[in-house]
């Protein structure tokens, strides 16, 4: 087994970790992850403050508006501004 | 002089997310926090000579939307006869609890200080986003908040999943450092 199969960098721990946040990483990239994790600790840092993060957003159910509808938002309140100047 | 100077140019683009988030937790439904928030910046707008300067531009906003959140609590009071009309009494069964009201499920079966801590959490959350640089908000907003998939924003932004991907990493590294000293 060559080494670079199992064993993966710093950055693509981080990117893999990343998508794991969203759902997006496959069951071998969480593996190679997870190896990662165990002897290196700034990936383990990392990922913590990640998890950290994901946690947090998911507990505040922060809400935001679409870009839509920021865009509409816009536009109603560029043409009241115009008005005012 | 005055702390703050009032610039309503960046009204939108600086707090109309924050100013949804906060209105959309205290009337749970979009369409009416849309036309809030929409009512709260055009009275900002008219009311723009009150501005002291004393507090910053969002805790003004924030204290002209708490007035409008009242208002439509108020004039949904107000109506209070039409919405008993809509609920139904249940007598199809005998288990326990005839109104529909006591057989759903609570899902706000929060405390008090839960709320308060998820809405202080909010806001810190949004006090860090707004230190990030505009696309890399906006990237992590769609992909966090809204939920958009990958390829959804890459059409709407323009961008290769590559370059969302480097904009959510470093999205996410300033965000956990930003939360780290303030918030856990």
């Amino acid at each position: 087994m060559k080494k670079s199969f199992l064993f993966i960098s710093c950055e693509e721990a981080k990117h893999i970790c990343d998508k794991s946040q969203y759902g997006e990483s496959t069951g071998w990239e969480r593996l190679k992850l997870g190896i990662r994790i165990m002897w290196c600790k700034f990936t383990k840092i990392y990922s913590k403050n990640n998890n950290k993060l994901t946690d947090a957003m998911e507990k505040a159910e922060v809400k935001c508006l679409k870009s839509e509808e920021r865009k509409k938002l816009q536009k109603n309140f560029e043409e009241e501004l115009t008005k005012h100047q | 002089m005055p702390k703050h100077q009032i610039d309503p140019n960046n009204w939108i683009k600086l707090y109309s997310d924050y100013l949804f988030n906060y209105t959309i937790t205290r009337v749970s439904d979009r369409e009416i926090a849309k036309d809030l928030v929409s009512e709260t910046f055009l009275a900002g707008l008219k009311s723009m000579a009150n501005f002291k300067g004393e507090a910053s531009e969002r805790t003004w906003l924030i204290s002209i939307l708490k007035r409008k959140v009242i208002d439509h609590y108020r004039k949904i009071n107000s109506n209070k006869g039409k919405a008993e009309v809509r609920m139904h009494y249940n007598n199809d069964t005998d288990d326990e609890g005839d109104w529909l009201e006591e057989r759903v499920a609570d899902p706000f079966d929060k405390t008090a200080e839960d709320t308060l801590v998820n809405s202080e959490l909010g806001d810190a959350i949004y006090d860090c986003l707004a230190k990030l640089p505009e696309k890399q908000a906006e990237v992590f907003k769609m992909k966090t908040i809204l939920g958009y998939d990958t390829e959804t924003i890459c059409n709407e932004l323009n961008i290769t999943p590559s370059n969302l991907w480097v904009i959510i990493h470093r999205a996410r590294t300033a965000l956990a450092d930003c939360m780290e000293k303030n918030w856990f």
